[in-house]
């Protein structure tokens, strides 16, 4: 990526520029392009630098770690055996569940081992993607639309948002450990006796609670920002054109939100099928909380090789939610950061 | 004359008995307002109230169910600094501040130049490195954790300053770049332009016009990229040692006297010290705080 960057004159005019045949131009716009280019490739040379080292270069040893063989001993033969290639081995080893038998070759992971637990912890990962981002979003709408009403005290209510997303997630699970200790106010508060992070159902509900409180804050002010673009006149004309407020929230807030709210959504979509902290913390990813990325911290100390091919696993995961978002759902981010310079003006 | 007297009074009746409905149903829009705001406030400030009085609460009544503040004491927070259990509290919050405080220093020396490019420059494969840029903070952090606990086994970095800071700077720099670009596409860049009318070079009128001008998006960047540095939790969790490991991960391990007993409330302490001065500049800083945060987004 560098290299494309680098001071090559500039063919073509970018895009938002007036195309090179139209209209007389001088030499010196050429120039001007082409020193601008030189200039960005100058300014943007330690970003792209830095992003190569700390994340291009660890993604590309990971491939190249997951297709090799873990050292280790035999458990067979209980002797050291070296890695080595191992093709596809890792990652068919994750997907089918199988882990290595002792006599050679492999056998189905007998339960409670790391290798058996793949779909289960995708799962949990979906699961909690899904339900946490539904609820997020739902509530953080409810909470944007407060928000951009006119009353007494609104600035308080923006600020109080900002007291959830400021906490550090770390200090989050420890609190709502504290609140869903059997001894704690949450049981108190609902005169049950729930041990909340000792069985599945409870343990996973913990977790998206804890969660949709951490984050409904940042969807709300997400929002909030796409709600205050919409011009006041638009629901005023729509108002004297004696319409519902329900035909006002789905015919003009819904579309005109969408844009912000679809980033919103990929955004903690995204962020929801890398979580770690929370489940790791609050319920130590017992119970079926475990997600993918709790599984890949779980196998490094068992072996890095296996643990790669499962963090590419999940990588490309990720990966296609975030294409299938901007494909299909049309959550245009790079445009919808106003990427085209000129636009603005 | 008494007919249209009649008439006059009966419309302003009936104008006053349409005011009065529309007042009343004003009210009862303001009144569901106010209570959904209510609510709203009680969501989000309820649990951390919680652990705001918990910490102050003496160990013995860690379960009081009291809303308001109930044998009130310090000794939390002198547990939470208390080393003999083997916390290093103390030690963490200084590590927190020195990794936090370098991430966000080396994110934004060589963020600002990108973000200036990104923002003001036309020029070829602009849109290719936003989306790299932006994909690089969408990033899982266990993508990348396998390589480097490998990696820095091997060159013995392990548990070192560095090998927390580096990873840190992975997704704080594309974080960075992103805000900063949003923030310098809002400025008034005319006056660069002037600058430069008056003889000076593009460098001089960004150093001498622009970056005055650009201090408080920089300075809100800098927030966001330190509280996001701060947070950070996973590759803390794997690359740290006791010596150099952030408040995170010291509050997630942190052990009590007897190793059956969960010290709630000297957590709660520990939790209500690493997050105050988030809150507080969070608050202080709210509204530029909120634009950064969804710089971008909605633009």
């Amino acid at each position: 990526m560098a290299t494309e960057l680098g001071p090559t004159p500039v063919k073509a005019p970018a895009s938002g520029g007036a195309p090179a045949h139209h209209a007389p131009k001088g030499v010196g716009e050429d120039n001007r392009i082409a020193s601008q280019g030189r200039w960005a490739s100058w300014l943007l040379a330690p970003t792209i630098i830095a992003l190569a080292v700390v994340i291009v270069y660890p993604i590309v040893s990971a491939i190249v770690m997951s297709f090799q063989k873990d050292a280790g001993l035999d458990p067979a033969t209980g002797l050291f055996t070296a890695g080595g290639p191992a093709g596809i081995q890792n990652y068919v080893n994750w997907l089918a569940q199988q882990c290595s038998a002792p006599a050679g070759g492999t056998v189905a992971c007998p339960p409670g081992t790391l290798g058996g637990q793949f779909w289960s912890a995708t799962a949990t990962t979906f699961f909690f993607t899904v339900v946490t981002v539904a609820l997020e979003t739902v509530l953080g709408f409810w909470m944007a639309m407060i928000m951009a009403r006119e009353f007494r005290g609104r600035s308080l209510v923006r600020a109080a948002v900002l007291v959830p997303w400021a906490i550090p997630t770390a200090v989050t699970a420890k609190l709502w450990f504290f609140i869903f200790a059997f001894e704690g106010i949450a049981n108190k508060l609902f005169n049950v006796s729930i041990l909340w992070t000792g069985s599945e159902w409870p343990a996973k509900w913990a977790v998206v609670i804890a969660d949709v409180w951490k984050t409904t804050p940042f969807m709300a002010l997400l929002i909030l920002a796409g709600l205050q673009m919409i011009p006041a006149e638009v629901y005023e004309a729509a108002k004297v054109d004696g319409t519902s407020a329900w035909q006002r929230f789905r015919l003009i807030t819904l579309p005109l939100v969408k844009p912000a709210l679809m980033v919103a959504i990929l955004f903690r979509t995204l962020d929801a099928l890398r979580m770690f902290d929370l489940p790791y913390i609050l319920t130590g990813g017992a119970n079926n909380t475990t997600t993918l990325s709790i599984l890949v911290i779980s196998q490094i100390r068992q072996g890095f090789n296996a643990a790669a091919a499962l963090s590419t696993i999940t990588f490309i995961i990720i990966f296609l939610v975030a294409f299938i978002f901007v494909r299909f759902l049309g959550a245009n981010v790079v445009e919808q950061s106003g990427a085209t310079g000129k636009g603005k003006k | 004359m008494t007919t249209a007297t009649a008439d006059a009074s009966a419309l302003r009746a009936r104008q006053d008995r349409g005011r009065r409905a529309a007042q009343n149903r004003e009210k009862w829009a303001q009144g569901r307002t106010y209570l959904s705001a209510a609510i709203v406030l009680l969501w989000c400030l309820a649990p951390a109230y919680w652990m705001v009085v918990t910490a102050f609460r003496e160990v013995g009544f860690t379960y009081d169910t009291s809303i308001l503040p109930t044998h009130v004491t310090l000794d939390n927070f002198r547990t939470a600094f208390d080393t003999s259990f083997g916390n290093r509290f103390g030690q963490a919050l200084l590590n927190s501040v020195f990794i936090g405080g370098v991430v966000t220093v080396v994110s934004l020396l060589i963020g600002v130049f990108a973000a200036y490019a990104l923002a003001r420059l036309n020029f070829k494969g602009k849109f290719l490195v936003l989306g790299f840029i932006l994909g690089a903070s969408m990033f899982p952090g266990v993508a990348l954790i396998t390589p480097l606990f490998q990696l820095f086994t091997n060159i013995g970095w392990m548990g070192t300053y560095q090998a927390l800071i580096i990873p840190n700077i992975s997704f704080v720099l594309p974080l960075t770049v992103y805000t900063m670009t949003s923030f310098f596409r809002e400025m008034p860049w005319e006056l660069e332009e002037s600058a430069r009318v008056d003889g000076c070079t593009q460098g001089q009128a960004f150093r001498k016009v622009i970056m005055p001008l650009a201090a408080p998006a920089i300075f809100t960047t800098a927030i966001l990229a330190f509280i996001s540095s701060w947070n950070e939790f996973l590759i803390a969790s794997q690359l740290s040692s006791d010596a150099t490991q952030p408040v995170t991960v010291a509050i997630a391990n942190f052990a009590g006297a007897q190793p059956n007993q969960i010290p709630y409330t000297a957590i709660m302490a520990a939790g209500t010290i690493v997050t105050i001065p988030l809150v507080i500049l969070v608050l202080v800083f709210q509204r530029k705080i909120v634009a950064g945060l969804t710089a971008g987004a909605v633009k």
